[in-house]
């Protein structure tokens, strides 16, 4: 297995008025590929900060963060916005869909930032909307579909690209139990096809669906280790609204 | 380059999205830049016209016209030099008359003041004027009634005259002038035709008070030991003013001997200070008048500038969506700069299609024509309002941390 992430002695300060903020604190970290990872922890605890830096959205204060081998660190503004197009694969608690946009554009915007020819572009999308379900409602806007759905459409942008990780931050958190489990359930499916993943969630349940928990207190790592009784869902016991 | 152009094309697709999603206010915002862009085309338009108005009357004032002298209008020679010069004859009248491509009318011109006398009926000093059929064309003049002496009474030198206006008036209080005789001088002559009312040149020398005679005739009677004469020579357009002038020089040149190194020993005068200030006046107008309906149009991008930091703050988390997968920050500069492009662009549009049939208006009144490049003009510059009033609220968007914009409730 190949290291996907290696984040070492990463530390990040925020100033807060006159105040140092110590959101990370020498944080050290490895996630292979093909993981299924859930970071927890409390508010406060860092979790969110650590999600900005793993998913290039941020820059440690200090420290050392090497993406398959490759040092973003000290990447500029231009260069996170490559890597995060190439590399990472978001999924927001609140979907952040365009609502103006069908599912069909929502899902190639990742190809248009990246260059991708128009072609191309489509068949991708289709692709990435085809393992997700939706084929039906390609060309629904976002507000004529269920949370579930939203979710979804969300999920088909963040692999179009064919990212290294897939980040999701509390994916199930607007939705209610059962669609929970039904965006789980394609979480899993993901990991087993071969997808890094890693969830940021504050959920027990959900976070044994993983087969590693991180949880993080005050910007430690506090604990590191593998979930013993994995949840599974039988894909069969969950069936598409 | 693929990516530009899709890039391009998504921030193009972005921009009328937003539009269409904020009708209303897209429609309200856009109203500045149309009030603006007509009433800079119209005020376009309206200079347009006066320009041409302008134009008519410099041609009518004798502005086209060459007055080829033995003395510079102006002065600045040795004055001692040019007494010396030999007087213009017209031979060289003629020589132009024949070879100047650029003339649309030559007339030489003679005069001297006399006497005027119809039965006890006494003018002192009217002014006679020996000159040639093509007068009224080239002096730009109209006959009230009657007519001026035709080519053949020119040449063969018939004793006939035209009369001004103030001359009419005073010789013949309650008749008709024409077919009467009269005496210029010592000579008879059968009037044949009476000008219009000119008025004077600069409130002074009134141009009515004039009589004109073939200018044959005119050296017959009067003889012509002073002076010798000039030439009126009127150019086809006033835009030919300049290749006229040459062609005349050369003429002239070759009639009197010039030799090839020698300086011109005539002079050839034309109404430049006329033109000068002509122009001066035409430069304030438009330059007051476009300054004025501009403000309009910056009062527009002022809006354009207003709503594009509402669409801005509206859509900052789109924004950090965007920056999320992938966008850099120039895209997203490009993405509002197009919005606000586009809605100027929409609005100059819009503009143009209700200033071309007001300019049809304005076309009763003071005869114009919407110029093309007003039209070219009026879009160029909604585009560069959209541009520059975008810029700030865009620039705002693209520096946006990606954090706090995917943050931003």
């Amino acid at each position: 297995m190949s290291t996907v992430i290696r984040l070492n002695n990463i530390t990040k300060i925020y100033h807060v008025g006159s105040e140092d903020v110590h959101a990370l604190q020498s944080v050290t970290l490895e996630i292979q590929r093909n993981e299924y990872v859930a970071i927890m922890g409390p508010s406060g605890s860092g979790k969110s900060t650590m999600m900005n830096i793993i998913g290039c959205l941020d820059t440690p204060t200090s420290g050392l963060y090497e993406l398959n081998q490759i040092n973003v660190s000290e990447m500029n503004d231009n260069q996170l916005a490559r890597i995060r197009n190439k590399e990472i694969g978001f999924v927001f608690q609140t979907f952040n869909l365009l609502a103006r946009s069908d599912v069909l554009h929502n899902v190639e915007l990742p190809l248009i930032y990246g260059g991708v020819g128009s072609s191309e572009r489509k068949k991708l999308a289709r692709e990435a909307i085809g393992r997700v379900g939706l084929t039906e409602r390609i060309h629904h806007k976002p507000n004529e579909l269920s949370g579930g759905q939203r979710q979804r459409v969300a999920i088909a942008r963040a692999l179009v690209t064919q990212p290294s990780i897939l980040l999701a931050d509390e994916p199930t958190g607007n939705l209610d139990s059962k669609t929970g489990d039904e965006i789980m359930a394609l979480f899993d499916l993901l990991q087993k096809e071969g997808n890094t993943i890693i969830l940021v969630t504050h959920e027990e349940y959900i976070a044994e669906h993983t087969d590693r928990i991180i949880r993080l207190r005050d910007g430690h790592i506090e604990a590191d280790h593998a979930v013993q009784n994995k949840r599974v869902i039988n894909p069969l016991d969950v069936t598409e609204k | 380059m693929r990516y530009a152009i899709g890039e391009f094309r998504e921030g193009l697709l972005i921009a009328f999205n937003a539009i269409r999603a904020n009708k209303m206010r897209s429609i309200l915002t856009a109203l500045g830049i149309i009030i603006g862009i007509v009433s800079v085309t119209l005020m376009g338009t309206a200079i347009e016209g006066l320009n041409r108005a302008f134009n008519k009357s410099i041609a009518a004032i004798g502005a086209d016209v060459l007055y080829v002298q033995k003395w510079p209008w102006g002065g600045g020679e040795e004055w001692w030099k040019i007494r010396n010069r030999r007087d213009i004859r017209i031979q060289q009248a003629k020589a132009l008359q024949k070879q100047a491509v650029f003339a649309r009318s030559v007339s030489p011109a003679a005069g001297t003041r006399r006497q005027a006398k119809y039965g006890k009926t006494v003018l002192e000093n009217v002014v006679i004027v020996g000159t040639n059929d093509e007068f009224p064309i080239t002096m730009g003049v109209n006959i009230a009634f009657g007519r001026f002496f035709t080519t053949g009474e020119s040449d063969g030198g018939r004793p006939v005259a035209v009369i001004g206006s103030e001359v009419a008036v005073n010789l013949f209080p309650n008749e008709n002038p024409i077919a009467k005789t009269i005496k210029l001088g010592n000579g008879n002559y059968r009037i044949v035709g009476v000008l219009d009312k000119q008025g004077s040149i600069l409130g002074m020398e009134s141009l009515d008070n004039r009589a004109y005679i073939p200018i044959n005739r005119f050296f017959k009677d009067f003889g012509n030991r002073r002076g010798g004469i000039q030439i009126m020579v009127k150019a086809i357009s006033l835009k030919d003013l300049d290749e006229a002038k040459e062609e005349v020089r050369g003429i002239m040149r070759k009639a009197r001997g010039v030799r090839p190194k020698q300086a011109d020993d005539f002079a050839i005068n034309q109404q430049e200070i006329i033109i000068q200030t002509f122009n001066a006046i035409g430069v304030v107008i438009a330059g007051v008048g476009l300054f004025i309906t501009g403000l309009s149009l910056f009062v527009g991008g002022i809006g354009i500038m207003n709503i594009m930091f509402v669409s801005v703050t509206e859509r900052t988390r789109e924004i950090g969506v965007r920056m999320a997968i992938g966008a850099p920050r120039r895209t997203i500069l490009q993405q509002f700069l197009l919005e606000s492009a586009a809605l100027c662009l929409m609005g100059g549009i819009i503009g143009l299609m209700i200033s071309f049939p007001l300019s049809l208006v304005i076309d009763q009144i003071l005869p114009t024509a919407m110029p093309l490049s007003i039209v070219a003009i009026a879009i160029l510059v909604s585009l560069f309002v959209g541009v520059v009033s975008g810029f700030l609220p865009a620039y705002r968007a693209s520096r946006l941390d990606p954090v706090d914009a995917l943050r931003y409730e």
